[in-house]
């Protein structure tokens, strides 16, 4: 059976979709099966962050609808062996994801793959609410300013009281914090929340920490998860995400601005 | 009598029950009127159906004239079920009759200066014995409270985790929060003057007790601010000591 994990934040723009695009591709690099599913119905972002918009046939709402099977409109990556893309319809609403159609899809993905990682669109309305109901575990992405941590802090009471497992009683969903777009010399200037700060506010497990990085926007225009550049410090952060995801323990990179410059960092790697 | 005849089908309990006290102090039922209307409008989930006693007891003693019919029909337009009447004028009483509603004793709650009716009347009956008064456990809370969140409990409330800006905690009783409290905590909402509000680190949205309140606004200039503080009700203002 595969872990289904829940990419979700509440606010908009703090890089779910990215997130989602390079871990479900980390997870796959390293012989996972994985499939990602946009839950964003009716904006569909994910096929363009994985470049593969251009093949898109069938989407998740048809596979709902039961107009098209799952081995239809599951998109196939170029790059990488054992990844698969769901899309999102563009030309239809949240409406038309049902709970039943959700769980029928996600128990059929469940039996064949390692993995399940379900991005979830902004807020906390319908598309929220199912894309994490059925998870296992949960990527809260979150930026160090206050309104994204106030949603963040939002969406995880709802992973506590909303979800499947929570109105089954079943053990919780496993919480874990994305912090993204962070910049260590803005929070010394104090312009940016450090990750201390957000921790102790939030009070979840740290899984990483991925700096703001100009790598980040390429990628995406690109339709390359930033996670295969790894030149990139946002993708070598990336990486160090999915190795704790799959229960390594690896130290926290590109958090410390005491010992080096910000251009030293960038360019001088890790501590 | 056969033996079917003689088992009981009822008993008669005594019962200690909490309840919401109206203690009018003018009679002036159209200030009353937009008074409460205010107060409903901040905690409406606490104004639906709330059985109530209505006190007239603290009213001057001029104000014999009172509109008992009235009074009763403003209190059930704001969702107050009044249950009885604790009074002592003569006409509060009668009036209370002609409507079929029980009077009940005064409260302990009572101003000490009050003269306490007297017991050598033979025809009074005896007092029943006091009644053990219901225990209601504490609440116990080990996972943080986020927010939205809303939590209420008729006893205490005790969070073991932190809770956060946007959270609520309501209690009938005392709140203890044994972690960073950033939310709300609104303790004695029953009107109980005597709950206390207890944290290990002071960074609240709001305090309140019995209806009386601060705000972070006026919090955060406090010195116990982020620091571990009891707080108890004086008068009509909010005290805050070191813990």
């Amino acid at each position: 059976m595969a872990k289904i994990i829940v990419v979700t934040s509440g606010k908009g723009g703090v890089g779910k979709t990215t997130t989602s695009a390079s871990i479900g591709t980390g997870l796959a690099l390293r012989g996972y099966k994985t499939v990602i599913i946009d839950f964003d119905v009716g904006l569909r972002n994910l096929d363009l962050i994985m470049g593969c918009e251009r093949r898109v046939v069938y989407d998740f709402v048809n596979v709902i609808q039961e107009d098209a099977t799952l081995a239809q409109a599951l998109i196939k990556d170029k790059r990488l062996e054992n990844l698969y893309v769901l899309a999102a319809s563009q030309t239809r609403d949240k409406d038309a994801l049902t709970t039943e159609g959700v769980e029928r899809v996600i128990s059929e993905l469940a039996s064949n793959f390692d993995f399940v990682i379900c991005d979830s669109p902004a807020g906390i309305e319908k598309g929220a609410h199912l894309a994490m109901y059925f998870a296992d575990e949960a990527i809260v992405v979150t930026n160090p300013e206050v309104s994204s941590v106030r949603d963040s802090d939002r969406m995880l009471g709802l992973l506590a009281s909303k979800s499947r497992r929570a109105e089954l009683g079943l053990e919780p969903i496993k919480e874990r914090l994305l912090l993204t777009r962070y910049s260590p010399d803005r929070v010394e200037k104090g312009e940016m929340l450090g990750v201390e700060d957000v921790e102790e506010i939030l009070s979840i497990r740290l899984l990483g920490v991925i700096p703001e990085s100009k790598s980040v926007l390429k990628a995406s225009n690109q339709g390359i998860p930033v996670i295969l550049d790894d030149e990139s410090d946002a993708g070598q952060a990336y990486s160090d995400a999915v190795d704790r995801l799959l229960g390594k323990d690896v130290e926290h990179r590109f958090l410390d601005v005491k010992k080096h410059g910000f251009l030293q960092r960038i360019f001088g790697g890790r501590e | 009598m056969t033996q079917a005849e003689q088992n009981p089908v009822f008993q008669l309990r005594g019962s200690m029950l909490a309840v919401t006290v109206l203690e009018l102090e003018h009679n002036d039922l159209e200030r009353l009127d937009w008074q409460l209307a205010a107060k409903v409008e901040r905690a409406p989930q606490f104004f639906s159906n709330t059985p109530l006693v209505l006190a007239l007891d603290r009213l001057p003693p001029e104000s014999s004239e009172l509109n008992l019919a009235a009074l009763m029909q403003l209190c059930r337009k704001h969702g107050l079920c009044p249950l009885g009447l604790r009074a002592t004028h003569p006409a509060h009483l009668e009036a209370a009759y002609r409507l079929n509603l029980p009077i009940l004793p005064g409260m302990g709650a009572q101003p000490k200066t009050r003269p306490l009716p007297p017991s050598d009347e033979s025809s009074a009956p005896k007092p029943a014995p006091p009644l053990e008064p219901v225990y209601k456990p504490a609440r116990i809370i080990n996972q943080p409270i986020r927010g939205g969140q809303q939590v209420y409990t008729q006893g205490d409330l005790i969070v073991l985790a932190p809770v956060s800006p946007g959270a609520e905690l309501l209690a009938d009783g005392n709140i203890h929060v044994y972690a960073p409290l950033r939310g709300r905590a609104l303790a004695g909402i029953k009107g109980n003057t005597s709950a206390q509000i207890f944290c290990k680190q002071l960074a609240a949205e709001m305090l309140s007790i019995a209806g009386c309140y601060k705000v972070a606004e006026d919090l955060r200039r406090h010195p116990l601010w982020g620091e571990a503080t009891q707080i108890s009700l004086e008068g009509d203002t909010l005290n805050l000591r070191p813990l």
